[in-house]
């Protein structure tokens, strides 16, 4: 191999000597963005790509692995356009790609985050083109060795075939292609007819190192001599100790120490949210530290504010719904008008309970740093978020700060927020070794980013065709984004205005109304489209009900016409009537919807667009004496073209049986100030006993772009478990969690 | 020739037996000398870095931790090593072959591709050992008592993943 002329080149190629002769490609690897060529983000970063000469193809995925099963799509994604050889392939997870650009970040990788299934899309753009510009280069390195056109050759699974037969793997080629320079125009991509990995099945890249027990979880990393930090927090929102005597604590054998977080202070933001006040004790392994705790002598003074549970939330939400919204998000013609005039009307209200994310792997984070480096290792779905707390609060550059990125044991939102991050840099910093910060599950109740409450309330009209003709839906809920963005703000993340049933009735109105919260709130799976589509999807129920309609007719008719309707939000910039109709009627036709019903049985139906997806849920279930037994259950799911159906699929499983699991037993309360619950035993998770054994998934066949699968099956599925409920009992339920209302209404 | 030993400035008294609680985790003996009251999940955790058995829960309501004592399970956090002394314990590492070979659940479940997040996963591996070892062909029901909790929602997996182990073992001993 010969050094270029390039200096960029020629660094590159010194660390291709190390490896061996390797082909290393980046992204992306084209003129059109100069500041990304490839070699100048290889120097001192994970490449997307790399070739062995025998052959082995590592494969870099590089947004957050956090259950949704973006590894293995990734490297399908890449892996078709080089057309690799699967069996050669492996997959390897990329920390956080950041270069100092004058003292400020330069994110090399382009999109890193798990965040509203939207890294599947953004990976569809890029990473095919890497594959394909890899491709290109073994193609002109096999042809320069055989002398013939590059037009005249051809690949399949890692191997480069000329037109009189002789062949080349990969491996064999990957020295001489990584010599050349990328063609300044990308290759053409594949045509669809000839993928051979995207829309196949895959199992998770993962799986064997999970099944052994070998797959580390940030929770499961140590570096030498780190100190086990657990930290006891202020119970009270916005509090601060008042008393501290750690004697008994320093006591206990393998403490080494005892250290205070102060209580928090709008002059000192350390990340996304504020840190509790809190005492942390140090310890040689974790088992000390926890019984140091346990030892503390302590007592909190509360905030300013008590804390706000859901009653007095709920109380609130009935005076501010008297006034005038915060924000009218969407008005059409004349709902109040319209209403007056009416056949029929109809109102209801709607209110659901404040949650936690209860991810099974427990915030955490293992932090190394000096005036030189920080390291951070932690279940994180925003590693530029993360980033920034690092860099506030060690003032590094962006090129000292190593954000890794391990497999999570979920996140469902809860790890986007970086306050263990930065509870554990401020913690090693003081400590002066590598520390590895560990909440317990208590904690993380008690501490969590909530999903926010809300009250919803709902009227509908119709007309003496049964025709809706009004719809008004107006929510109160303690926006997860008051305290982070200006009050202007706050409904964005509370109300989509193009969300359905607008576009299909004359007379809209939407309208948001601002509650106070002294709790925390944060991003959760499907975030208010996962609350919103339960009160659309429920009172619509409702209305077919009362105007004695077959649910699924209405809804159709409802739909009308196959069109585009113009989208704003996330998953725009349009929806599609027809696509959310066609997945509805699957589902319906895959529960024997329009079959003669078991008696005693209840079916339900709901469906929903989120981020892009459309997806549509049917449930059958029955009571037996007061135990609920869901006996089938349909997701029927347009979401593009679907890069792995198997890890698809476990995504819309997964999310239909969470959906149940929150919606029927999930509540945060407050007691004596502080919140009450402190396990799975007082929040309960359901088990395999209480749900479906099987969940029958359809995908819709599609050429459309790839747009994720991790939230869209979650929205429609509670809304479709309590609308079967009402089938089968006649008793409505409005509100989550639903079992407990429903037992009482029972 | 044999080089003399020097005669001891002081007398050799004999020492008393070490202390300590001997356990054998997959195969291999280990002597533990601290805290009796230590749970076995941080032993395996902290001491001898067995991460497999994962932390979830402070009220052994998860199942993360679950393990194999002395052929029945159990859960690591909810055992002391006083509990576990002179016991035999089976852990997730310890379930695939000398020779990497992966017992016939572990199989199972990459097959049937029961992951998503996987944080679950080793803890409901170890109770799916544990209810075929009890009942080689178990029924819905049986597997309904397994109570480990997933987050994810990979029940319908697992199930299917236990029934296909059940099918191999059983194609195995006819």
């Amino acid at each position: 191999m010969t050094a270029g002329h390039d200096p960029a080149r020629r660094r590159f190629l010194q660390i291709l000597g190390t490896a061996s002769g390797a082909l290393v490609v980046g992204l992306p690897a084209f003129a059109w963005t100069p500041d990304q060529l490839l070699g100048q983000n290889l120097i001192r970063l994970n490449p997307y790509l790399r070739i062995e000469p025998d052959g082995t193809t590592v494969i870099g995925a590089r947004d957050p692995e956090v259950g949704q099963g973006i590894r293995t799509a990734e490297t399908r994604i890449l892996a078709e356009e080089l057309d690799a050889d699967w069996n050669h392939v492996v997959a390897a997870p990329m920390a956080l790609g950041v270069t100092n650009a004058g003292g400020e970040p330069h994110w090399i990788y382009n999109h890193q985050m798990a965040w509203g299934s939207n890294s599947v899309p953004a990976a569809w753009n890029d990473l095919r083109a890497v594959g394909a510009a890899a491709r290109q280069l073994l193609l002109r390195a096999a042809a320069q060795r055989w002398g013939v056109n590059v037009a005249s050759l051809r690949t399949l699974r890692g191997v480069v075939t000329a037109a009189d037969g002789r062949k080349l793997g990969y491996g064999e080629l990957a020295q001489a292609a990584a010599a050349l320079t990328p063609a300044a125009i990308a290759p053409a991509l594949k045509s669809p007819s000839q993928y051979l990995l995207v829309g196949q099945d895959a199992g998770d890249v993962d799986a064997h190192d999970i099944v052994t027990g070998h797959q580390h979880f940030a929770i499961d990393d140590w570096r030498g001599d780190t100190l086990v930090a657990v930290v006891a927090r202020c119970p009270y929102p916005g509090g601060k100790l008042a008393h501290l005597d750690d004697a008994r604590t320093l006591k206990v054998k393998g403490v080494s120490k005892v250290m205070t977080i102060p209580a928090p202070s709008a002059a000192r933001a350390t990340g996304t949210q504020q840190l509790a006040a809190g005492v942390a004790v140090l310890a040689h392994d974790t088992w000390s530290a926890l019984q140091g705790v346990a030892k503390l002598d302590l007592r909190w003074q509360p905030g300013a504010t008590a804390a706000h549970g859901d009653d007095t939330l709920a109380q609130s939400a009935a005076a501010v719904l008297q006034g005038d919204p915060t924000e009218a998000v969407r008005s059409d013609g004349d709902f109040a008008h319209t209403a007056k005039r009416a056949r029929y009307n109809f109102q209801a209200e709607y209110r659901f309970a404040t949650i936690a994310h209860a991810e099974l792997e427990p915030p955490n984070a293992l932090v190394q740093v000096d005036d030189q480096r920080a390291v951070v290792i932690a279940p994180v779905q925003n590693p530029r978020a993360t980033f920034e707390t690092v860099r506030r609060l060690t003032g590094l550059d962006p090129d000292q700060i190593e954000i890794q990125l391990p497999r999570a044991g979920g996140g469902f939102g809860r790890f986007l927020e970086t306050d263990y991050v930065a509870e554990a840099v401020l913690l090693a910093k003081a400590a002066g070794k590598p520390l590895k910060l560990m909440w317990t599950r208590a904690d993380a109740f008690a501490h969590d980013t909530y999903r926010p409450f809300s009250v919803h309330r709902l009227q509908a009209c119709a007309d003496r065709k049964r025709k809706l003709t009004g719809w008004q839906h107006r929510i109160a809920s303690t926006s997860r984004l008051a305290g982070r963005e200006p009050r202007p703000r706050w409904w964005l993340s509370e109300m989509h205005p193009d969300d359905l049933p607008a576009g299909l009735i004359d007379n809209l109105q939407y309208a948001w109304y601002a509650l106070d919260s002294s709790l925390p709130r944060g991003s959760y799976r499907a975030s208010a489209h996962a609350v919103n589509a339960f009160a659309t999807e429920c009172f619509i129920d409702e209305i077919a009900h009362n105007l004695k309609q077959d649910a699924l007719q209405f809804r159709l008719t409802l739909l009308g016409a196959p069109r585009q309707l113009p989208y704003r939000g996330h998953g725009g910039p349009v929806l599609d009537t027809g696509r959310l109709a066609y997945v509805l009627k699957l589902a319906a036709d895959a529960i024997g919807w329009s079959r003669p019903h078991t008696h005693g049985h209840g079916f339900g139906l709901a469906c929903h667009f989120t981020f892009g997806g459309y997806v549509a849920h049917a449930v059958e279930l029955s009571m037996e004496g007061t135990r609920l037994i869901i006996h089938n259950v349909v997701c029927a799911a347009d979401i593009g073209r679907v890069v792995n159906p198997l890890g698809a699929r476990a995504a819309l499983v997964g999310a239909t049986l969470d959906g149940f699991s929150t919606a029927l037993h999930q509540q945060i309360t407050v007691k004596d100030g502080h919140i009450a619950q402190r396990g799975f035993n007082d929040y309960p998770l359901a088990t395999m006993a209480e749900m479906p054994r099987a969940v029958q998934v359809i995908l819709v066949p599609s050429t459309q772009s790839p747009a994720g699968a991790f939230a869209m099956g979650f929205p429609s599925a509670a809304p479709a478990l309590a609308n079967a409920l009402f089938a089968g009992t006649t008793v409505r339920v409005r509100q989550m969690p639903i079992w407990p209302e429903f037992m009482r209404l029972l | 020739m044999p080089q003399r030993i020097p005669n001891p400035s002081a007398p050799i008294t004999p020492q008393p037996i070490r202390s300590g609680i001997d356990v054998a985790i997959n195969g291999q003996h280990f002597r533990h000398t601290g805290d009796p009251d230590l749970p076995l999940l941080w032993y395996l955790r902290d001491v001898l870095r067995l991460t497999g058995c994962k932390y979830g829960c402070d009220d052994h309501s998860c199942g993360a931790c679950s393990v194999i004592v002395n052929g029945k399970l159990g859960r690591a956090c909810a055992l002391t090593m006083h509990d576990v002394a002179n016991a035999a314990i089976t852990t997730v590492e310890g379930l695939a072959g000398p020779d990497g070979k992966l017992h016939p659940v572990q199989q199972a479940w990459i097959d049937e591709d029961a992951i998503l997040c996987g944080y679950c996963q080793a803890g409901q591996i170890m109770a799916a050992v544990d209810l075929l070892g009890r009942k080689p062909q178990p029924t819905d029901a049986d597997i309904d008592g397994i109570t480990n909790l997933c987050r994810c929602g990979s029940y319908p997996r697992i199930r299917r993943a236990i029934k296909r182990a059940a099918k191999t073992v059983q194609g195995r001993s006819r």
